[in-house]
């Protein structure tokens, strides 16, 4: 696995996060929020996963960054007063972050260097999605009809008797 | 130094606390789902990383829970921006200060 190529992912999705999270502009944040999408499908691809990173491009760059440009774009008169940062948040994140990292330094089995990788196919995915997978894609498949019907109920016009 | 599930384990880590960071401390709506995304992504790092270094060979698990997490990931999403719009069209605000009507 490629340290340099590590390193440069990592400062990307970390100052894009920072960027996201921490921009006054929506929309600037939204664009941020792609940059780390990018590091991330990167980070999948670096780890052997593939599909995965493709599917984390299709999904997130294509349709979720999209949807979050749009729905900007429909309630962008409320920009103002959207400034100011809760600092009770910002603690929490950090004592949050030191606890992990506290338990992460201290686990020694992480250490291990990666084992060897024979290749996963697309093949292997769609079959293992076929058989003993095929309860939870049918339930992600109905669990994505309803969200789609519920989405399209929630901004429905309300009419006005 | 070659990157270890440690090095992995860090940066899920810093995304994760950094999306924890814009849930909470923000008070746009739609920061608050920015903030959500990046900590689904983070989560997804980790069930690949911990994939990528459990032993092998070994069915594709980690892989096939990070795409059903991305599914379920991009419903919420869906369903927490139509939510927004809802809120915005109800309120002409998006700010959820503001949004303090069941307040006994």
């Amino acid at each position: 696995m490629n340290t340099a190529a590590f390193v440069v992912i990592a400062i990307i999705t970390l100052s894009g996060a920072l960027a996201a999270a921490t921009l006054p502009r929506l929309i600037h944040a939204a664009l941020s929020l792609v940059i780390v999408f990018v590091g991330i499908a990167a980070y999948f691809f670096l780890l052997g996963a593939e599909f995965v990173g493709l599917v984390q491009v299709f999904v997130y760059i294509g349709a979720v960054a999209v949807l979050i440009v749009f729905t900007i774009l429909l309630t962008r008169r409320d920009i103002v007063s959207n400034r100011g940062i809760n600092w009770g948040g910002v603690i929490i994140a950090l004592a949050v972050f030191v606890g992990l990292l506290w338990i992460i330094l201290n686990t020694t089995s992480l250490t291990l260097p990666a084992p060897p990788f024979e290749p996963l196919t697309v093949k292997q995915i769609g079959q293992a999605l076929m058989t003993n997978y095929i309860w939870p894609l049918q339930c992600v498949g109905l669990l994505l009809t309803v969200a789609l019907i519920g989405a399209l109920i929630l901004v429905m016009e309300e009419k006005t008797e | 130094m070659i990157p270890t599930l440690q090095l992995f384990l860090i940066i899920s880590s810093a995304l994760f606390s950094i999306g924890l960071l814009a849930a909470l401390s923000r008070r746009h709506a739609i920061f608050i789902l920015i903030g959500i995304e990046l900590m689904l992504a983070a989560a997804n790092l980790n069930f690949i990383a911990f994939w990528r270094f459990g032993p092998q060979p070994q069915p594709p698990v980690g892989v096939m829970v990070a795409i059903f997490s991305i599914a379920i990931a991009a419903a919420e999403a869906a369903v927490g921006l139509a939510l927004v719009i809802a809120i915005y069209r109800h309120y002409r605000s998006t700010n959820v200060d503001q949004l303090n009507q069941l307040k006994g």
